[in-house]
Parts: structure tokens; C-alpha cells; sequence
């Protein structure tokens, strides 16, 4: 449907299809792209009955592709893969913590929380104020917002954690998602029970391949089909 | 109508499709997208004596027209594949299955056929001895004709289930592999398993993969294999498996005139889950289009 930059490397595509396959926050697409052999998967970052949002930096061949790829362009996409956020977890006071191109898929969850009177307080770490994104988006949703750029050029210098342990934020429970440094400095930094959504290089993106296994405390998982969400508690760093 | 049905070793096959090993796990995510039955069979997950995790990540880097895995054959372990796939795989694909056992030693490999050798579900074993990404196994048992044969022999000790060898085409010389094979007592031959290649991560300046090199797969290799089908083919006189950079119904046909009687399909499931269904789709179609009325008639007819 459109298909535009937010920052200098991080666009946003919607597109028009069927999304009955997808049914939880976080779960990803995984897109055919003409001329590259493997899929790429992508995070969603917002769905109803017939249109996906896409949030995704360019970061190399197949998303500079996505990039240049104007409106009426269709794509072959697998949807509803990965198993997503739980949504049901008995927290009433919900933490979102995004990192940069991990921002995007908190964007549904956030929606969803809110859709159930949870009060959500939201955290997002950039480098710098020029890769902000979406800070609006979530107040507009009526999140608590807070930003921390690593440079310091908005909101509080530092990281997601420098945020949550000045502000003091009350949550009870947190998603997050964002690169692996972030994820393991809020692992260490807070007490709380919570969920993570890695990232891993991918074959299939569908279970078959195991190319992108992790250890858990429950043995191998495979990020794309068992994750890409984990509980903190099974975590193996 | 045409006839699509092949025989492998006494197993007859609906059509000579099947997915290859490390590709389809064990049926259940492809389940998921389309009825497997319409399959002729299918290789499970590469199994060894015990369960491994693999090789470090990332074992994935994408090539122009294929792509690089170093899994590192992770697998639950023969006796959980006995205990929990095999039973779960029965509820979903009704055909016999071909297992894939891979090994670190003769021992390894003979103990994980002679406990595969007892399930009835499994119409024939497929010994892996190409595995080109663990150490001390896998690959060193196929790149010399008298390991190759040791292997074969020590299995086909264990079982009466047909044995296929699955051939590394990282070898100066196929066909004394393959015949030595053969001449060990193999019922027949599988190739080709991955070509071993490389990438690198330009920017960092550090090798892609976390093991650093992997078995190179997908459409560019087909070349490769329709080579290595052709010249075990004509050397051997056991069946061939012919696997390698299949893509489509006219590659499965290519695959068979140079001497394949069943073609396994690999990294193109990956990329299109539905890639084995719409070949077989497509089967009929393009043997009409060649004038071929009965599939097996074309198996090894370039000479």
C-alpha cells in the first residue's frame, strides 16, 4: 500500500493481504525477494484482518530491495511465523523495552495490552535523535514514554536500562526487544519477570533447517519456531 | 495418463520426489503447509547415536542461487527419534520413511542402523558419510573408498533394510567411492550431499558462518550433481538417488536421464515449503510435454 523512510535507514511498508495466519504480537513474515535465494524474514509491527505493517532498517541487499519496492508491488510472503508475545501473562502493570530496529513489533503488543486496561509504560534506545522513531505512535496509543539516546541528543543520555533505573519505573513484568547487548544488560539489570525476542540468521524460517538454534534452559530451540521470543527464566547467555 | 511410480530396491514410490535430509526435519512443519502423503518419501533429520546441539550460530549465509548451512547435524538422538518422532511422524505420513543415520565411527554407525533396522515405518536407510560439517566423522568416512566400504559393511551386518550410501562431492574420484561402496554390499547410491564453500562477512573481515566453512546447497549446484549421478550411474550398476540443486519437475527428469531412479530435493523446500508439492504437481505435465508416458523408462537413458 506505501512504502516510506521514518529515519535515514529505517522504513515502514504496509501491505494488503491475508493475515489470518498471524495471531500474536511479535511474530515475523518471512519475504520472497526477486533475484536473492533466501527469504527475509521481518518482524510485524502492526496487522488487523487485512493489512501488515512492516518496520525494517536497511541493512543489506534484500532490504535495500524492500526499500526501492514502490506501491502495487506484490510480495511472496509466509506470515504468522515465530510464537510471538504472550499476551496473557497476569501483569498489570506491563514494561516495553525496544532497541532501535527492535522497537517495531512492541508497537501490536503495546495496542493489545492496552486493549485489556493494562496501564503501559514504554522505554525505546536509539544512538542518536536522528534514528527516533515512533516515539509519537506509542504516546498516541497512550503510553507512558520515555526515550534514552546513547549521545544523549534526546530524552535521557544513556541506555533502556540508564531510563528505567533513573525514572523509576514501576512495572511487574517486561517485553523487549532490541540488539543482544540490550537484551542482556536489562536481563542483568532487572529483577522482574519478563520475555525477549532475538534475532538469528535464518534459513527456513519455518522449523526445518535448525540453522538458527539457540540453547535454552530446556534444551535446543529453534529462534524462528520455538522463539523468537524466550522467557527470561529459560535464557542461556 | 502418465505413470510417475519408481522402485527403489523393492519400495515402490508414487513418484520419485522426496525431500532431502536436513531439510524436512521430520515431516511435522511441513505438514503444516500441505498434505505429505502426496510425497514418494521422504529423509529425515540426519540421526546419530546421541543427541547433539550443532555447531555454533550463525550457521547460515546466503550464495547466489543457493546457500551455505553448518548445522553441525543436530538431532535428539536415535533412541528419542525411535520414542517420539517416529510415532508422531506416523500420525501424519502413512508411507515408509527413509532414515538418515549419520556416525563418528564404524561402532556409531552400525548401532544407530541396527536400532533403526527394527522399526517397520522405515522402508530404507540412508547412511550419511558426507557430512562436511562435523570433525572426526561424517565426511572422513566418504572421501576414501575403504572407509566408504567399511561403513557399508559394518551396516549391512545390522540390517535387512535396503542400505543407500550418501556420497560427499568433495572427492578427487566419485566412482571408486561409489563402487567401492557397491562392491561392499550397498543396495545403493545417494548424491550428492553439499559442496564445501565459504563466505565472508566483508565488513567485520570474519568469516560469515561461525564454523567458518559449510556444505554449499541449492540451484547452483545442480550442475554438480547431474554430473556425479551420471558418472556413478554408468559405473555402478546398484540405483542411484540423484539429489542437488533440484528446483523444479524439468530438474527431477534432467536428474533421472543421467541415471537417477528418485530425486531428493533439498534447499528449495527451505526457501518455498511448497516446492516438493509443486513439483509434483508439475510432474505430468512436463513428462507429457517430453513425450514420456511412463517415468521409469527414462532413468539412465543418456548414455
Amino acid at each position: 500500500m506505501d512504502n516510506e523512510p521514518l529515519t535515514a535507514s529505517v522504513w515502514r511498508m504496509r501491505l494488503e493481504g491475508d493475515t489470518q495466519w498471524i495471531t500474536r504480537p511479535g511474530q515475523f513474515v518471512n519475504i520472497a525477494i526477486e533475484g536473492l535465494y533466501l527469504r527475509r524474514p521481518i518482524s510485524v509491527s502492526d496487522y488487523d484482518e487485512h493489512t501488515l505493517t512492516l518496520i525494517y532498517k536497511v541493512v543489506g541487499e534484500g532490504t535495500r530491495r524492500m526499500s526501492t519496492m514502490g506501491k502495487g508491488t506484490e510480495l511472496d510472503l509466509l506470515t504468522g511465523l515465530g510464537n510471538g508475545f504472550s499476551v496473557d501473562v497476569p501483569s498489570q502493570k506491563p514494561l516495553l523495552v525496544g532497541g532501535g530496529v527492535g522497537v517495531p513489533p512492541l508497537y501490536n503488543l503495546a495496542r493489545k495490552l492496552l486493549a485489556q486496561g493494562k496501564k503501559v509504560k514504554v522505554v525505546l534506545g536509539f544512538n542518536t535523535s536522528e534514528e527516533i522513531f515512533y516515539e509519537k505512535e506509542f504516546r498516541a496509543l497512550g503510553c507512558e514514554v520515555y526515550v534514552a539516546t546513547a549521545d544523549g541528543s534526546h530524552g535521557v543520555r544513556g541506555f533502556v536500562t540508564t531510563v528505567i533505573k533513573e525514572s523509576g519505573i514501576d512495572f511487574d513484568y517486561f517485553y523487549a526487544c532490541g540488539p543482544l547487548p540490550m537484551l542482556r544488560a536489562l536481563y542483568d539489570a532487572v529483577e522482574q519477570d519478563g520475555e525477549m525476542s532475538f534475532e538469528e540468521r535464518m534459513g527456513c524460517g519455518f522449523g526445518a533447517c535448525m540453522g538458527c538454534s539457540c540453547e535454552t534452559k530446556y534444551g535446543a530451540k529453534r529462534i524462528c519456531k520455538d522463539g523468537p521470543v524466550l522467557k527470561k527464566e529459560e535464557i542461556v547467555w | 495418463m502418465v505413470d510417475t511410480k519408481v522402485v527403489l530396491s523393492g519400495l515402490t514410490l508414487d513418484n520419485p520426489v522426496i525431500p532431502a535430509s536436513g531439510t524436512f526435519g521430520f515431516g511435522q512443519e511441513f505438514a503444516e503447509f500441505y498434505d505429505i502423503n502426496i510425497l514418494g518419501s521422504f529423509s529425515f533429520k540426519g540421526t546419530t547415536r546421541d543427541a547433539r546441539f550443532g555447531n555454533p550460530t550463525p550457521r547460515i549465509a546466503e550464495c547466489r542461487e543457493g546457500m551455505i548451512n553448518a548445522v553441525g547435524l543436530q538431532n535428539p538422538g536415535v533412541d528419542h527419534v525411535i520414542a517420539h518422532e517416529l510415532p508422531a511422524l506416523k500420525k501424519i505420513f502413512h508411507k515408509p520413511v527413509i532414515a538418515n543415520i549419520s556416525g563418528f565411527s564404524i561402532d556409531d554407525y552400525a548401532y544407530s542402523c541396527e536400532k533403526i533396522d527394527k522399526e517397520e515405518q522405515v522402508g530404507l536407510i540412508e547412511v550419511n558419510i558426507s557430512c562436511p560439517n562435523v570433525r572426526h566423522g561424517g565426511m572422513s568416512f566418504g572421501t576414501q573408498p575403504e572407509m566408504a566400504a567399511e561403513v557399508t559393511r559394518a551396516v549391512k551386518q545390522v540390517t535387512t533394510k535396503p542400505v543407500y550410501m550418501k556420497l560427499s562431492p568433495n572427492v578427487t574420484d566419485i566412482v571408486a567411492i561409489a563402487r567401492a561402496c557397491e562392491e561392499a554390499g550397498a543396495d545403493g547410491i545417494c548424491l550428492i550431499n553439499t559442496m564445501l564453500g565459504m563466505r565472508i562477512d566483508t565488513m567485520r573481515r570474519k568469516p560469515v558462518i561461525a564454523n567458518k566453512m559449510g556444505g554449499f546447497s541449492g540451484a547452483a549446484i545442480f550442475p554438480v550433481a547431474v554430473r556425479m549421478v551420471y558418472q556413478v550411474a554408468q559405473a555402478c550398476k546398484i540405483p542411484v538417488i540423484g539429489c542437488g540443486g533440484v528446483q523444479t519437475a524439468h530438474d527431477v527428469i534432467e536428474m533421472m536421464m543421467a541415471g537417477a531412479t528418485a530425486v531428493e530435493v533439498g534447499a528449495a523446500n527451505l526457501v518455498n515449503p511448497y516446492a516438493c508439492k509443486e513439483i509434483i504437481e508439475a510432474l505430468p505435465a512436463e513428462m507429457e510435454r517430453l513425450h514420456i508416458e511412463k517415468l521409469s523408462d527414462i532413468i539412465g537413458i543418456v548414455k
